[in-house]
């Protein structure tokens, strides 16, 4: 090969290599031109309040409040962290802190499993699971907001387990052996000092969880009964704001269409939100 | 006597700190359990060869063709997403420097995709592929949502693995008068396979799980694909629609099963590749 | 007068298959300086981890033979988180705890169960005068300790240390991170401790052993080589090996 075609071979692989990495850039900014030019346009149409405040969702009538699914979001959301954040962490101690070597291997492969179990799997076992349990012990339909959140309180776990563990693993070990070498015991130690030094990197884990428990869709539809009002107790049927979208997705038209796309486009700011979040507290525990 | 100091043992101090870390880890490990037993227990007595029928009808729900189509999109999306994921984790470690703003907006971008949920992938893919390509409710449609979906876990992933390839390498390919590119394709990435492979059996994992982003790109007719147009549901969705209509209780199970066998298989391949690839690295050092 | 406060009989250590410590026996007296020299790897930093019990967390590590704190086996029946509380230590990289100045201190009695507020400012203060650093460190007290330089990080984790009144003090090279300006500061300061504690200091420093410790000890392949009054030890070594050492052949 000629000098000269193997430069050219060497531009053209670059670019392509170039091209590529371009990708991403150009999907993400794909994305929210679609997702926002539809969802603000409809929003326009609706009105910024009556859509982000209305409390009645009637597309028949042509009311569009998706303030009960914002709501039923957030409730979701903040029931499956309450449930998974205080478990998550406490697996990643164990596992960081506690586990016999011989069992680690065998715990930490299980948790790398429960990462991917997909959505519909959950879903499926919380139907036939979780929800009869609640239908039949409390007085309830079953498919509520608590089913819902211990649903996500359990998918959201492998995702805080595996942070919170790797940020224990980094905390240096100078920390934990000036502790004891002051008389102070394992677990003082372990929560005083070292879960202390690890904070950010457990707080960034949790807000992952987050992420992952405001986007999850087809799990929470399974269970969460999906009536679009405000849910007065953990007992009562919720819809968030993915639910609303899947369910009418399929046949909705028109105005209607639109407003389930301004849906997606509120999803992906509270998304955006949580993400730049992550990124923040991260950078910050790294520092 | 003997009770106090029985009391004393199991209260001492640091006890319950002890208790919610033992008892967080139990709940954790009994709730894996008992699902994957559950599935498992339940519905492989349900598994039958009808199941796997070519046909699928409202008598037999058969899961063939979602398998097959489930194939197919693994498949396709693999073969549209990997190389792209390759070339961009290579641009990223070779070609552009780490602080610069180009690998900072890249990296920002990579890390959005990897937070964007699965129907918000969904809702683009109908409106982008689906409507303004007016590729249809298709399984090309739905491959291209997903070989989105999955670029920023084959990017980081190999962008990992090609930064842990010993500089030695590079610089010995590169004395011996081998170009840039040479360098990447000789040298470069084959250390890097072990680890670009793990990330493409988390892809599978992720492709074969996914539904959200699947019901409105590659839509639900029960069908093995003729063609890439063609609309057609994946395992996931078949088992979303088959636990929505709540008709055929048992062949979900059976269907659960299958799905979580699957996981299962892949979950053991990446952990043997995981296995191989921590020997290697405590080999090298 | 001259009251041993660790007796070290017969002790052998092992990591896994490595044997670290050969049949150590010797004494250590109360209110003196210590030193333990000897090239990397030699045992010394062992031994001093042997004292507090810290060896327990290295995995295969085995110890034999008897320590005894005041008499008392620290193998024996004596509770760890007591031994650690009499027997404090300094480490080689100043690793003080990622809050404030006054936590860092506060850490310790807190620990053993002090809460009242009064009781804590005062053994705050105390700690930092007697590590020879409150007047640096009174008016920064709510600051975080991780932005301090490193000599002040050390004098900091000395404060630390003798925050919960223990009888020994151990330092592993508690100077080999600092400068030169750091170093001496923390030199005095031990000399000072020794009126309190009993202290026993490893160190690569073959001068800094001979400027501020009473006894001298050189170990050499996991043994104790020989042992004695530091001017002796570095005027008149008994050993050949000493000899070596001391005079730069080998290290």
């Amino acid at each position: 090969m000629s000098k000269y075609n193997k430069k050219i071979r060497e531009g053209i692989v670059s670019v392509a290599f170039l091209i590529s990495a371009l990708v991403s850039v150009a999907a993400v900014i794909l994305i929210s031109i679609f997702i926002f030019a539809n969802g603000f346009s409809a929003i326009g149409k609706i009105g910024f309040v009556d859509f982000i405040f209305g409390q009645t969702w009637k597309p028949a009538n042509n009311q569009f409040g998706i303030f009960p699914m914002i709501i039923g979001s957030i409730y979701v959301t903040l029931g499956a962290v309450l449930i998974g954040a205080p478990i998550g962490v406490m697996t990643a101690i164990y596992l960081a802190e506690y586990c016999p070597k011989k069992f680690y291997s065998v715990f930490s492969g299980l948790v790398n499993l429960m990462a991917g179990i997909p959505s519909v799997l959950y879903g499926f076992f919380g139907l036939v699971v979780l929800v009869p349990l609640i239908r039949n012990n409390l007085d309830s339909q079953g498919m509520s907001l608590l089913a819902a959140s211990v649903l996500l309180g359990i998918m959201i776990l492998p995702t805080i387990v595996a942070i919170s563990q790797a940020s224990l693993k980094a905390v240096d070990p100078g920390y934990y052996e000036g502790s004891l070498a002051l008389g102070a015991t394992h677990e003082r130690s372990i929560f005083a000092v070292k879960l202390r030094a690890a904070r950010s990197g457990i707080f960034s884990a949790v807000i992952l969880g987050v992420g992952r428990a405001i986007g999850e869709t087809m799990a929470v539809i399974m269970v969460a009964g999906n009536q679009a009002i405000i849910p007065k107790s953990v007992l009562d049927g919720v819809r968030t704001m993915t639910g609303n979208i899947v369910i009418e997705m399929g046949y909705a038209t028109d105005l209607h269409r639109q407003a389930l796309l301004a849906t997606a486009a509120v999803l992906f700011v509270f998304i955006l939100i949580v993400n730049l979040t992550f990124s923040l507290v991260l950078r910050r525990s790294l520092n | 006597m003997k009770k106090t100091s029985v009391v004393r043992k199991i209260f001492k101090p640091g006890f319950l700190p002890r208790f919610f870390v033992k008892g967080g880890a139990l709940i954790t490990l009994a709730v894996i359990l008992t699902i994957v037993i559950y599935i498992l227990v339940n519905g492989i007595p349900n598994l039958n060869s009808k199941l796997f029928a070519w046909e699928y009808n409202s008598e037999n729900v058969s899961m063939m063709p979602a398998i097959v189509n489930t194939v197919a999109m693994v498949v396709v999306t693999l073969l549209m997403s990997v190389p792209i994921g390759i070339g961009a984790a290579v641009y990223m470690v070779e070609y552009v420097k780490k602080g610069s703003k180009l690998a900072k907006i890249i990296k920002l971008a990579t890390q959005t995709l990897a937070g964007v949920p699965s129907i918000v992938y969904g809702l683009f893919g109908a409106l982008f592929f689906v409507k303004y390509l007016s590729l249809q409710l298709s399984i090309l449609s739905g491959c291209l949502t997903l070989g989105i979906m999955i670029l920023p876990i084959v990017m980081e992933t190999t962008e990992e693995a090609l930064r842990m390839v010993p500089v030695s390498y590079k610089e010995g390919s590169l004395a011996l008068g081998a170009t840039r590119v040479q360098t990447i394709f000789k040298v470069m990435l084959r250390p890097a396979t072990p680890g670009i492979l793990s990330a493409v059996i988390i892809a599978v994992g992720r492709i074969v799980g996914e539904s959200a982003a699947l019901v409105f790109t590659a839509g639900t007719i029960a069908k093995p694909m003729a063609s890439m147009l063609n609309s057609g549901r994946s395992l996931s969705v078949h088992m979303y629609v088959l636990s929505g209509e709540g008709l055929y209780i048992k062949q979900t199970y059976a269907t659960a099963t299958v799905l979580m066998l699957l996981v299962l298989i892949l979950n053991g391949i990446s952990s043997l590749i995981a296995r191989k690839l921590e020997k290697n690295t405590t080999t090298e050092e | 007068m001259a009251n041993n406060k660790i007796t070290i009989k017969d002790t052998e250590l092992y990591y896994s298959d490595f044997h670290a410590l050969k049949n150590i026996n010797m004494d250590i007296v109360e209110n003196e300086i210590t030193a333990f020299i000897g090239p990397s790897g030699c045992g010394k930093s062992t031994l001093l981890k042997s004292l507090n019990r810290m060896n327990d967390l290295v995995e295969g590590c085995k110890i034999t033979g008897d320590i005894r704190l005041d008499g008392e086996d620290i193998y024996g029946d004596m509770d760890i988180n007591m031994l650690r509380k009499r027997v404090g230590m300094v480490f080689q990289r100043p690793n003080p705890f990622p809050m404030s100045v006054y936590d860092n201190i506060a850490y310790g009695p807190r620990t053993h169960g002090i809460k009242s507020r009064i009781a804590l400012d005062e053994i705050v203060e105390n700690s930092l005068r007697g590590a020879a650093a409150w007047d640096d460190f009174k008016d920064r007290l709510k600051q975080s300790a991780l932005g301090l330089s490193g000599g002040q990080q050390q004098r900091l984790c000395i404060a630390r240390a003798i925050a919960v009144e223990p009888e020994v003090l151990l330092m592993d090279e508690p100077t080999s991170a600092l400068d030169p300006i750091s170093t001496g500061k923390i030199e005095e300061l031990v000399q000072e401790l020794k009126d309190k504690y009993t202290v026993v200091i490893v160190t690569h420093n073959m001068q800094q052993a001979a400027r501020i410790s009473d006894v001298t000890a050189f170990f050499l392949l996991g043994e104790l080589i020989e042992k004695g009054k530091t001017d002796q030890i570095f005027s008149v070594p008994q050993d050949k090996r000493t000899e070596d050492y001391i005079t730069g052949r080998f290290g």
